[in-house]
């Protein structure tokens, strides 16, 4: 895994690049995922699912979504922890107003490997809230033969350097 | 519900309803966050007191999955539905707490037959979750995806 290293809003720069990990989706969890929140027949039943134009069990798409939020959130926190092995302030954390355009491009079936990346596609001082800014990155998922599963346009608050919310 | 599955054109512009509620207990809230966002503001009721979202609030992508849940318990599973393709769009407006009882109003915005499948119906929809005092907590826009009862046949479409 490698990529951007930013942590702080002035860090970032619109192209920044990194490979969060991958996520591995057993048919366990696919249907465990999709009993707690997507009981949808094509999402637990072999045969309803052989019927749509899945052609077989796929996971949730929030499922998806949920496994890149956990690989994403796993990158921010491994450079938190590294800047602070270094004896260096953190950053305020940020919450998310929102998403744009999040794209389920291909199913997820139960056995897939998902790649998940990002790049930054800007970084900008928040007018309204000083000692914050808010940073732009599209997510992506692609699974083990290459193709792209998986895509959205993430807004996050980033706080500037200083904010440590102390 | 039994009878016939709800199909496309059960589905006209303009139609709203309500379904749920769902509580959102702060163990559920930690369960997701714990697997899939563990952030502080989602897993540590002090930590979460002190940050900008001011308590123990649920992931937003737990949000959306419970809204998704409101809506198959409240159409989908009854419905001849496709699955979906995409959100266009969600937003976060306000921190959904430990305790929130959340319920998802719908709106059918647009509706169209797929041009190259001609027995899918696209329906866009507005999912609001909405909390116990009426205020709006997650607006999200997207697309649900419905058989066609009646789909049009070729000799028909080209006459």
């Amino acid at each position: 895994m490698s990529g951007y290293t930013s942590i702080w809003l002035e860090d970032f720069e619109p192209g920044q690049h990194a490979v969060y990990g991958e996520h591995h989706f057993t048919r366990e969890a696919v249907l465990a995922f999709a009993r707690q929140y997507d009981p949808q027949r094509f999402h637990l039943d072999d045969e309803a699912a052989a019927k749509t134009h899945f052609k077989r069990l796929s996971a949730s798409g929030w499922h998806t979504a949920a496994a890149c939020m956990k690989l994403l959130a796993a990158w921010h926190f491994r450079l938190r922890a590294e800047a602070e092995a270094r004896g260096e302030p953190l950053p305020a954390l940020g919450p998310s107003p929102g998403y744009q355009n999040l794209q389920w491009i291909k199913p997820v079936y139960p056995g897939d490997t998902i790649t998940f990346s990002g790049t930054i596609t800007g970084a900008r001082q928040m007018k309204s809230r000083p000692g914050w800014g808010l940073i732009t990155l599209t997510p992506e998922g692609h699974n083990q033969h290459g193709d792209k599963v998986y895509a959205y346009d993430s807004t996050v608050m980033v706080a500037c350097r200083g904010n440590t919310g102390t | 519900m039994t009878g016939e599955l709800l199909h496309y054109e059960d589905f006209q512009v303009g139609d709203a309803k309500t379904h749920g509620p769902f509580t959102l207990s702060a163990d559920l809230i930690r369960e997701y966050a714990r697997e899939w966002d563990p952030q502080p503001f989602h897993l540590d009721e002090e930590l979460a007191r002190n940050s900008v979202l001011g308590g123990l609030c649920a992931s937003g992508w737990q949000v959306c999955a419970i809204m998704n849940r409101l809506m198959v318990d409240g159409y989908a599973a009854h419905a001849a539905g496709l699955g979906s393709f995409g959100v266009g769009e969600v937003k976060w407006l306000k921190p959904v707490y430990a305790g929130d009882e959340l319920t998802l109003r719908y709106t059918v915005l647009d509706r169209r037959v797929s041009s190259s499948k001609p027995d899918m119906g696209i329906v866009t929809m507005r999912w609001e979750a909405i909390d116990q005092h009426g205020t709006v907590k997650t607006e999200m826009t997207g697309v649900n995806l419905f058989k066609v009862r009646h789909p049009a046949r070729p000799e028909a479409a080209a006459s």
